[in-house]
């Protein structure tokens, strides 16, 4: 494991007018760590991770990043361009609808090879079959490539998204309620995926739930959120087994236990 | 003609599109919001070329002027008479004789010298339009050089069609840093516009920009490695004067699906 | 030899001679001249001044006559004029609130001070064709008129301004040069000024349908009209050498203020919000089309989600200017057939490779890059 966190955050804070979106949040990610934010709807999350994935400029705070040329940088003191070049190479972003981050117009195909076009590739033989090879570790067959997403289940949508995030091999990678557009049949299936392929690449992850069971399947860590603050911080299973503020053991009471 | 300045425009107004074209071949590719004026052509007819020509053109100066290569077409005739009625100037047929060559879809088939400007006619400047359609979007794509999106397309076309299956308009990378559109000219006539000794001078009248080639730049057509980019072949010759290797116009002779192929270059 | 479709000098020249033949008409009848448009045809000079952003009921008539009543065409004619004439500068704002009125309505209020004015409106005609017209000669009955009333004639929103009913009318930047949507090229996003002169330029039929659409749901914003007013206002003009206004004519306008959807926060109290239009003549329907789109295209402006085509400034400012979408509608009447050749080479050659049991098994779909 690397000497360094990947990501610093420090009194991250965001308004909306009057309101508050989330207030002083600070913590670390470790490279290979996946967190889980989790927090009923309100609660700020959606709001710190669209801070954090440079989509949302917070009001205060710092927000570094351990590049792989310059070492730690703050995001926003990045200029736009190396911004949003470390968003679509080091980072990928799952969003809850796939229709927010795939292409509907084209291919399945042209939709996990545009990363790596627009970072310069240039032989369709080799873009294509990496496609191929990232439809197949998503368990999309490979005979749908050259379909247009429109004709794929929900399932098969959201695993072409993060398909299309993971061909740039990114360190990093956003994932905004990745089960909650999704059957609960098909969620599990989705589940699994996800926690091999993060083994697998060694990624970090930071993925944001209302739904404890994926934050336990998911996550090493978790933050629990409510009125845009962090009301409680520690190991995934510490904190659902074990739950010390108030808020955090009504949400545990409020599932059922496996 | 009475009531009207030399070429049309007032000296002010070719002063603004000059300092727009000075820009323009400062930075090749890059496309030049300019104040376009309301034309007595249509928009859409070769007002943003018209409007270039018109700037730079002076009493000496030898026009010519085609439309899909040919100098006889009806709106080359016309836009050469508005020259000819305005500024009086002389015209050309002949490609070598010109000093101006105004053009719409088409590239001489004889090359042009350094001492020669081509003017094109521009009716949609913008490569990226067609994938994102937000002006304020695109220009910042200009700005940041996000180009991937480009490939897509051309991605799309290999997978369907097992080709790269645009044939006009074929969009160019210009000195290795802007993405261009050549205006709808064959692809066949794209390697004609790569390190050039001719001024390549793009206006857009209705979209209201301007864009320039300068001489000697590189002008790269977008492909794939292993697709390269290609251009037309005809397994037949001019039907008129035998060429081989000349852009040719299919001509239907009679109604029964006979057909001849003659150069769309008139010169 | 075959000659191509290509049409020299003399081809050209015989269609002007048997435009202008056409456009004569019958020779049996009395030429139109252009004092007669200007005086009996004069909602279309109104629409052909305010389209060709030129106020000259003369030169408006003669483009009438000369496009034989296409008004498109005209308003192209005046524009194509407009632009060789050398600009000394920008009037004083017009203003409205001292307008001479012949008509002022208000649908907000039943009764405003100086009153409700009717005028010449075909609002309350019975579109009954009226046969008496086929024959020509008497002229109508003198019309009655009150006497005019001097006193002032306020603007119906001013009234609302007063109690902080409605938003404040405020000059953003009243010392900048006044933009010129024909002189300078547009940049997105735009300001209000710039956009209404856009729209102001606007095609009536155009505006007609997106302000209809608003009020079909489309961004809705609950507009009332507010005030229309018909009628002469004086035109000043600031000469360098004199450094003070003096009028230098007259013009008729329509002016038309809507009242929107009141919008409120946490900071500020409810208020109503506006939609302005303005156009040369008598022209309410392009005038209440303008404010309704003035309205919607103010929406990022105020807080609200731009999600309808009357909400989004480039999709209304690239496509309102009649000038340019006819031009480019038509302009696919020119020669194509060196793009179409190569797209035939292309097919063609894709067919032969279909044939050849190549890998196109499914008919071709074509993903156009370039169009024109």
């Amino acid at each position: 494991m690397s000497s360094r966190p990947l990501l610093q955050v420090r009194g991250v804070t965001r308004r909306y007018g009057p309101r508050v979106g989330c207030r002083e949040v600070s913590f670390e990610l470790w490279p290979g760590e996946v967190l889980g934010v989790v927090g009923e709807s309100g609660s700020g999350k959606t709001t710190l991770l669209k801070c954090l994935s440079a989509q949302l400029v917070p009001d205060a705070g710092a927000i570094v990043y351990d590049t792989r040329d310059d070492g730690p940088r703050d995001i926003f003191a990045l200029s736009e361009p190396r911004r949003r070049l470390l968003a679509r190479t080091d980072w990928g972003i799952v969003h809850q609808h796939p229709v927010e981050g795939l292409r509907m117009g084209v291919s399945a195909g042209a939709n996990v090879g545009e990363r790596l076009m627009a970072v310069g590739a240039r032989h369709y033989g080799r873009i294509r079959g990496q496609a191929l090879d990232w439809l197949g570790r998503v368990e999309i067959p490979r005979d749908r490539i050259d379909d247009l997403p429109r004709t794929f289940s929900g399932g098969m949508l959201q695993r072409l998204q993060i398909a299309r995030n993971l061909v740039s091999r990114p360190r990093l990678v956003f994932m905004d309620e990745p089960t909650g557009s999704l059957d609960v049949s098909v969620q599990a299936r989705l589940l699994d995926l996800l926690r091999g392929l993060v083994a697998e690449l060694g990624l970090s992850v930071i993925v944001v739930t209302h739904d404890l069971a994926v934050a336990r399947l998911l996550a090493h860590r978790l933050m629990v959120m409510r009125g845009g603050a962090v009301v409680e911080h520690g190991l995934t299973d510490q904190v659902l087994d074990d739950p010390q503020h108030p808020y955090t053991q009504l949400l545990v009471a409020s599932i059922l236990h496996p | 003609m009475d009531g009207y300045n030399f070429a049309y425009l007032d000296e002010q107004t070719k002063r603004m599109i000059r300092r727009a074209l000075l820009k323009a071949v400062a930075i090749p590719g890059y496309q030049v919001p300019f104040a376009s004026r309301e034309m007595p052509l249509p928009y859409g007819w070769g007002t943003g070329g018209i409007q270039v020509t018109a700037s730079i053109i002076g009493a000496d100066d030898v026009l010519k002027v085609i439309d899909q290569g040919a100098d006889d077409t009806t709106n080359a005739v016309s836009i050469r008479r508005f020259f000819a009625r305005t500024a009086g100037v002389r015209t050309t047929e002949r490609t070598a004789e010109a000093t101006i060559v105004q053009t719409r879809h088409r590239i001489p088939e004889a090359p042009l010298r350094d001492d020669q400007i081509i003017v094109y006619q521009v009716p949609m400047p913008e490569p990226l339009r067609w994938l994102e359609a937000r002006e304020t979007e695109t220009r910042k794509m200009h700005a940041l050089a996000e180009y991937g999106v480009m490939h897509v397309k051309l991605y799309e076309d290999v997978a369907r069609h097992g080709r790269i299956a645009t044939a006009y308009d074929y969009p160019v990378m210009v000195s290795g840093r802007y993405l261009m559109r050549p205006s709808p000219i064959p692809k066949f006539d794209n390697p004609k516009m790569d390190r050039s000794p001719m001024l390549q001078l793009f206006g857009a009248g209705r979209e209201k920009r301007i864009y320039a080639v300068p001489p000697y730049t590189t002008v790269r057509s977008l492909d794939f490695e292993d697709h390269p980019f290609d251009i037309q072949r005809w397994d037949q010759r001019c039907a008129l004067c035998d060429a081989g290797d000349s852009f040719l116009d299919e001509v239907i002779v009679d109604d029964r699906g006979g057909r001849i192929f003659v150069c769309s270059d008139s010169d | 030899m075959y000659v191509a479709v290509k049409g020299g000098e003399a081809a050209i020249a015989n269609s002007e001679m048997l435009l202008a033949e056409t456009r004569r008409g019958d020779p049996a009848l009395p030429e139109i001249g252009t004092a007669q448009i200007a005086s009996q045809l004069s909602l279309a000079v109104d629409r052909v001044m305010t389209e060709g952003s030129l106020y000259d009921r003369e030169l408006a008539a003669l483009a009438i006559k000369q496009a034989q009543g296409d008004l498109l065409e005209a308003v192209f004619l005046l524009r194509a004029f407009r632009t060789t004439l050398p600009r000394f500068g920008a009037s004083e704002p017009i203003d409205t609130a001292r307008m001479v009125v012949r008509r002022r309505i208000s649908a907000t209020f039943k009764d405003v001070p100086g009153g409700q004015i009717l005028g010449p409106s075909y609002d309350y005609t019975h579109r009954l064709l009226d046969f008496s017209l086929l024959a020509t000669g008497g002229a109508p009955a003198d019309a009655p008129r009150a006497p005019v009333d001097p006193g002032p004639m306020p603007h119906v929103l001013a009234l609302l301004d007063r109690e902080g009913l409605i938003e404040p009318e405020r000059d953003s930047d009243a010392g900048a040069p006044v933009p010129d949507v024909t002189r300078d090229p547009t940049t997105f996003p735009t300001d209000r000024a710039t956009r209404l002169q856009a729209l102001a330029r606007g095609d009536e039929g155009f505006l007609l349908a997106l302000g209809y659409s608003v009020q079909r749901g489309y961004g809705r914003n609950h507009p009332f009209a507010g005030e229309i007013r018909l009628g002469e206002v004086e035109i000043e003009f600031t000469p360098e050498e004199l450094g003070f206004p003096v009028t230098i004519g007259a013009a008729t306008v329509t002016e038309c203020e809507m009242v929107n959807q009141f919008k409120g926060s946490a900071k500020e109290p409810p208020q109503f919000t506006r939609g302005y239009g303005l156009a040369f003549g008598h022209s309410e329907r392009k005038t209440m089309s303008m404010a309704l789109v003035d309205r919607a295209l103010r929406a990022r402006e105020l807080g609200e989600d731009v999600e309808a085509p009357a909400q989004d400034e480039e999709f209304v400012l690239y496509h309102a200017d009649n000038v340019e979408a006819s031009g480019f509608v038509q302009h696919l009447k020119l020669p194509h057939y060196v793009d179409f050749q190569s797209e035939l080479v292309m097919i063609r050659g894709m067919r032969a490779a279909a044939a050849a049991g190549a890998p196109t098994a499914e008919p071709p779909l074509r993903v156009a890059v370039g169009e024109d």
